[in-house]
């Protein structure tokens, strides 16, 4: 560990969900094959405008909104000029004079600790190409090409990898939310800068930020803000802190270090001006209103709620939390009439290990709430032990057929008297000895008797049924 | 078969008769053409294989037409007069072309212009200078300098053009026809190479303004490719123009008209500004109330500069495109960069090089406050005392340019600081996206000179009207351009 306070800012860029991109009609959906997903507007040819997505503005709206952000009084786009070969248009149409959301804050758990993250700001803009590079040439996929992005800008408020991984976790849970992104880092769709820089625990002024641009994995940015934490303060230990410049840096994610690209001095000015040919337009009281009105209930929201009204532990609300179908599929089931403890153990134990095993959402899976009530129903109205529970669960989910099949058939449990009495009298009828040595006052042969009869009945009797009829039978 | 110097409107009438048809127009069109070539050298392409439509009621049906070469054609090469693009072939059509060949129109030549429209010479394009019909030693002006000149010619009656600061309406002038550019996002500018997009407007260049109503009836439309585009639909141009102007109120700005600004005046400007006040004169005498107003000449002073500073830095944004990577020739070089670097070196002239510096400095992030954000102040303030004028008048009337077409080898014109004004002043029109038409007055030694009438944003209608009132007064409507001679 460091010796020293470490400050860390992050820019969180994540893409989102649209039927078209962000200025074009050019199709917005992941694409494994290269150019499939391009309209003139994204190859930026000659006379090509742009045409803004408004459900693009909506969600970065609802975004500025949940990060408590301010709004503009106005939508405005600027141009961020500079050359790059995946850059079609030679800028990228971006937010800069007035983005979507400024100053904003948001708590977040780290360790079971809410701290508040402070946003510098959060703006909408368009991605560009996507280049592939290999031996002695470079490859231009234009899918990416005006696939809208927000752009988070947190100020330098964070202390360590674990709140910053915690940041990023929360709000790609956010994001999942409201079915803005599906936020998977697996498909490109979010990609994140660092900046860390170190100072002595007392001091007041910031020490010397060094960025690492374009970290595309939460455990990478993990990593990297930890290599650049000890680098820096090997350094500053060494005495040697004015070698720590203001630059920016890449994570090689074989060494697990971080490597050298520009300096300061060769930042590129990027000569922002509002794009002409998006005409600013008033976002009105009203529509900031029913935006407001449809932001769901968010993962802590839902935490706090079922650990103070529904008496689950921190843990188990954690896990139904952690993806917004387990908290809604969780929800359903309290809302039929499962008793919420009994639901979350059926989800967090059963059905997320089916799932996970099955590698499945929990869209596909087969039981829904209601079918999971027709065991949990004969389970507290004794027809069913909880062996037998999961029996017809794992039964019910092969065979594609609802549970109560196996409730009321000859797999459900005997519960029938008079059955029960005739197979206890034929088991007693064959254990004179053991009878015997019971009643002399081994006493703990009750349970061979219980033993029996589940034996005979491969696990079906009743059991409470069984102890009571034994009881009488052996006194 | 001598037709192209007709009307719209009697080509129509003769081709719903039968007196010609949509093949014998193209042929005619297309001779005048490669006639108008060999003189003028106003064509980037000649389209040879243009074929006939069909007529129907909508007027523009089977008659020829030109393009300029900045606007995107489908499978038709189209350079914007670049080298950058010399070889582009789009796989879309502009808009507006769009809307055109929907009509029936049919498309004949692809017209030369200053490169992207980047000047006001003609001499700039890729495929080298274009000739004035009237005077082959003098320049059509620009940068729609093949438009103008083909429309002066007879090659057909209407050609499109595009204007950034006046390249519509100074053509125009200097080669004695009509050019009118509509308030800003009448006409979609989807598919038009873009100068400075907050200054680029379509239009049209015709010989009379009748003609120019009939087209631009055909181009506009609010278009879902361009957000800057609104729903004209209740406007129809040339269903308004009745030519009633009794009771109508112009007026014209004294620091621009008056010869006492302008001590070392030659001959031309002297009788062109004459000649401007006796068209006044003679205007009122139809009922037109026209005075004469003051604006602060500081602020008129700014403008040359206001326009030089918003359009190089909107153009070097919009060019940077241009990179021969998708499409343009590809550039040399060991890598990427080098390779974008060559193809810009090579591809552009050395005016528009110029002008991406100017623009590139004026963008930088210490300089934006000082020229850019000024700038786009001081064009608000021009604006706002154009739209005061609105309030009380219909119109501003002024005359272009200080004279006739300059000279193409330039040497004989020499151009002094404070004619400026009267040179760029149409500019305002593009600063406050204004309709804004331009139609001949008279000549100066056998050279035709013109006047412009600029109203407010939205009525096009009105400033097409007065316009038609007044070319009613004089007699060059619809004139061909016929070589001086000279000494």
């Amino acid at each position: 560990m460091s010796k020293y306070k470490a400050v860390i800012g992050l820019e969180m860029h994540c893409e989102l969900k649209s039927n078209s991109k962000v200025f074009s009609s050019g199709e917005n959906s992941y694409n494994e094959t290269p150019n499939s997903n391009v309209s003139p507007v994204d190859m930026g040819f000659p006379g090509i405008l742009p045409v803004v997505n408004k459900k693009c503005v909506h969600d970065a709206l609802m975004m500025s909104m949940i990060l408590n952000c301010t709004q503009p009084e106005y939508m405005y786009f600027d141009r961020k000029n500079y050359y790059y070969p995946d850059l079609p248009k030679g800028y990228q149409i971006s937010q800069n004079t007035e983005p979507v959301g400024i100053n904003g804050c948001i708590q977040i758990e780290v360790n079971d600790k809410r701290i508040p993250v402070k946003i510098h700001d959060i703006h909408l803009e368009e991605d560009a190409a996507s280049l592939d590079h290999y031996y002695a040439t470079s490859c231009i996929d234009y899918n990416r090409a005006g696939v809208p992005l927000l752009e988070l800008v947190t100020e330098p408020c964070l202390h360590s990898a674990d709140e910053a991984v915690a940041f990023l976790e929360h709000m790609r849970s956010v994001y999942k939310y409201c079915g803005i992104s599906e936020a998977d880092t697996k498909k490109g769709q979010i990609r994140c800068d660092v900046n860390v820089s170190i100072m002595d625990e007392e001091a007041t002024e910031l020490g010397t930020k060094v960025e690492v641009k374009n970290i595309n994995s939460f455990g990478n940015v993990y990593d990297a803000i930890n290599y650049e934490i000890e680098r820096q303060s090997k350094l500053k230990d060494a005495g040697r802190y004015n070698e720590v410049e203001q630059e920016t840096r890449r994570f090689d994610e074989e060494s697990g270090t971080t490597i050298h690209m520009r300096s300061k001095v060769d930042a590129l000015d990027y000569k922002y001006f509002v794009d002409p040919n998006l005409p600013k337009y008033k976002i009105t009281k009203e529509w900031l209103a029913e935006i407001r009105k449809e932001i769901p209930l968010l993962a802590l929201e839902r935490k706090d709620k079922y650990i103070s009204e529904l008496g689950l532990s921190n843990y188990d609300a954690s896990v139904i939390v952690k993806e917004k179908e387990y908290a809604e599929y969780f929800e359903e089931m309290v809302n039929i009439g499962i008793d919420a403890k009994t639901a979350s153990n059926w989800l967090t134990t059963q059905i997320l290990g089916e799932i996970n095993r099955e590698n499945i959402s929990l869209k596909e899976f087969y039981l829904t709430p209601t079918l999971i009530k027709q065991i949990t129903d004969a389970q507290i109205k004794g027809t069913i032990s909880s062996k037998q529970a999961k029996e017809i669960f794992l039964k019910a989910l092969e065979e594609k057929k609802e549970p109560k099949t196996y409730i009321s058939s000859d797999n459900a449990q005997i519960s029938d008297k008079a059955e029960l009495e005739k197979i206890i009298d034929e088991i007693l009828k064959n254990s004179p000895s053991q009878i015997e040595q019971y009643k002399n006052g081994k006493t703990n042969l009750f349970d061979y008797f219980v033993g029996q009869v589940m034996k005979n009945t491969r696990g079906k009797a009743n059991p409470v049924l069984t102890k009571e009829l034994l009881n009488i039978k052996l006194k | 078969m001598n037709n192209m110097h007709k009307t719209i409107v009697e080509l129509h009438e003769m081709l719903k008769n039968k007196e010609t048809t949509s093949a014998e127009l193209i042929k005619e069109s297309l001779q005048k053409s490669h006639e108008v070539q060999e003189k003028c050298n106003a064509f980037v392409s000649i389209l040879d294989d243009a074929e006939a439509k069909e007529i129907t009621d909508n007027y523009l049906s089977g008659i020829p037409f030109g393009i300029k070469d900045n606007y995107s054609t489908k499978d038709i090469l189209s350079t914007g007069s670049s080298n950058t693009l010399k070889n582009y072939v789009p796989f879309f059509n502009a808009t507006a072309v769009e809307n055109l060949l929907k009509a029936g129109a049919i498309p004949v030549n692809k017209t030369v212009l200053d490169e992207f429209g980047m000047g006001g010479t003609g001499t700039t394009g890729h495929t080298g200078p274009v000739h004035n019909p009237w005077d082959l030693t003098r320049s059509c002006a620009g940068s729609s300098s093949g438009s103008a000149c083909a429309v002066a010619s007879g090659v057909y009656p209407y050609a499109l053009g595009s204007d950034t600061g006046d390249s519509i309406r100074k053509p125009a002038a200097y080669c004695g026809i009509v050019g009118y550019k509509p308030t800003y996002g009448m006409i979609s500018r989807y598919g038009l190479f873009p100068f400075a997009s907050s200054l680029d407007h379509c239009g049209v260049l015709t010989r009379s303004v009748m003609d120019a109503a009939l087209v631009v009836d055909c181009m506009k439309g609010q278009d879902e490719k361009d957000m800057t585009s609104w729903d004209s639909s209740n406007i129809h141009l040339a269903a308004s123009l009745d030519g009633k102007v009794q009771g109508k109120k112009l007026c014209y700005i004294k620091e621009i008209c008056d010869l006492n600004n302008y001590p070392e005046a030659n001959e031309e400007l002297k009788k062109h500004l004459e000649n401007f006040h006796k068209v006044i004169e003679n205007f009122k005498s139809q009922g037109v109330e026209i005075d004469e107003v003051s604006v602060d000449k500081n602020l008129l002073d700014a403008e040359p500069s206001v326009y030089v500073i918003l359009s190089c830095a909107e153009a070097t944004s919009n060019m940077s495109n241009l990179t021969g990577i998708i499409f343009g020739p590809r550039g040399n070089g060991k890598n990427v960069m080098e390779m974008m670097m060559d193809h810009r070196t090579h591809g552009f002239s050395p005016l528009i090089k110029r002008r991406f510096v100017i623009g590139s400095y004026i963008l930088q992030k210490e300089n934006q406050e000082r020229y850019f954000k000024n700038a786009g102040r001081v064009r608000r303030l021009l604006v706002d005392t154009w739209k005061n004028l609105f309030k009380e008048y219909d119109a501003v009337i002024l005359p272009v340019g200080s004279g006739p077409a300059k000279h193409l080898d330039g040497d004989k014109d020499v151009l002094t600081k404070d004619t400026a004004i009267l040179e760029e002043h149409l500019q305002i029109g593009n600063f406050g996206g204004f309709p804004s038409i331009t139609i001949p007055d008279g000549f100066i030694n056998g050279l035709p000179v013109g006047i412009n009438i600029t109203g407010n944003v939205y009525d096009d209608a009105n400033v097409l009207n007065i316009a038609y009132a007044l070319e009613n007064t004089m007699n060059y409507k619809n004139q061909i351009a016929k070589e001086v001679n000279h000494e």
